[in-house]
């Protein structure tokens, strides 16, 4: 995994990029928020969410209650 | 015990969609459609660890921060595992004093090198040869270069490609041999007789004969 490590903990990057989404934001505001190519923001949203750290909404990507516990 | 044979090697095409996949690289697993949006030099080298591919490496650094520029990233790819591609930048960064900051694939079941046609047989079997795929925001193949295995790249050639193909996408126009950014862009010929007189008669152009007219930009 990319954004969470062996021992359970979330990778910088993964910590970066959940934090920015309290509200809704899609993947070109959250690489221009996070200064991250979007290529490398697609790829971790994609885990985050696969691992229910994040929630995949109609307006976006949003933080889910397991990723808020994680942080 | 039977052995899984090679994936079936394919050519993509100038101009077709380039081949989706999705794969582990030193940053993660990437899929194609990540790439969406931008422009995308996807490259293969023979193998880590080896004296041509690392002064590659060194020269596509480089050229890195240029290329985003451009809105476009790099993807490596070579026949080796994520765990010696990380090996090998941390190398690089170490002895040469170059940070590799671009992802490269490790397509140990030569699965996209297959996709891609970046095995070349007659030279090896096991190393993919030097490949550069140029792709556009939409994911279609725009340029594909090939070099041998004993020849390293020239990544002045690569970007001069990429800024030919950016222009004429942006202004409709192409470009003549060994054109460089500056320098006057080819008309397309006109296609019917009416678009031919009207050609003629534009003060604008440079033009030797109806079918041959630059421009500056």
């Amino acid at each position: 995994m990319a954004c969470v490590k062996p021992d359970g903990s979330l990778t910088e990057t993964a910590k970066v990029l959940l934090r920015q989404l309290e509200n809704p934001l899609n993947a070109e505001e959250i690489a221009s928020l996070v200064g991250q190519p979007l290529f490398k923001v697609r790829s971790v949203m994609r885990e985050l969410v696969s691992n229910g750290l994040a929630l995949e909404l109609e307006g976006g990507f949003q933080i889910s209650s397991k990723g808020k516990e994680k942080l | 015990m039977e052995t899984n044979p090679d994936p079936p090697i394919t050519f993509p095409r100038i101009g077709s969609p380039a081949p989706p996949f999705e794969a582990v690289t030193s940053m993660g697993t990437l899929k194609l459609e990540d790439f969406k949006g931008g422009w995308l030099i996807l490259f293969s080298h023979p193998a880590d660890f080896t004296p041509v591919c690392t002064t590659e490496f060194m020269a596509f650094a480089k050229l890195h921060p240029k290329l985003r520029e451009m809105n476009c990233e790099l993807l490596g790819l070579s026949i080796d595992s994520v765990y010696s591609h990380i090996a090998w930048v941390r190398n690089i960064e170490e002895k040469m004093k170059v940070k590799i900051t671009f992802p490269v694939i490790a397509d140990l079941n030569k699965e996209v090198a297959g996709l891609y046609g970046m095995i070349m047989p007659g030279e090896s079997t096991t190393e993919t040869s030097r490949c550069v795929f140029i792709i556009d925001e939409k994911q279609v193949i725009r340029a594909i270069i090939y070099y041998p295995l004993t020849t390293g790249r020239n990544t002045e050639e690569i970007l001069r490609v990429l800024q030919a193909l950016q222009t004429t996408d942006k202004n409709g126009v192409a470009t003549p041999a060994n054109w460089r950014p500056g320098d006057e862009v080819i008309i397309p010929p006109p296609r019917t007789q009416e678009m031919a007189e009207e050609r003629s008669a534009d003060k604008d152009l440079k033009c030797k004969d109806w079918y041959f007219c630059k421009k500056k930009l």
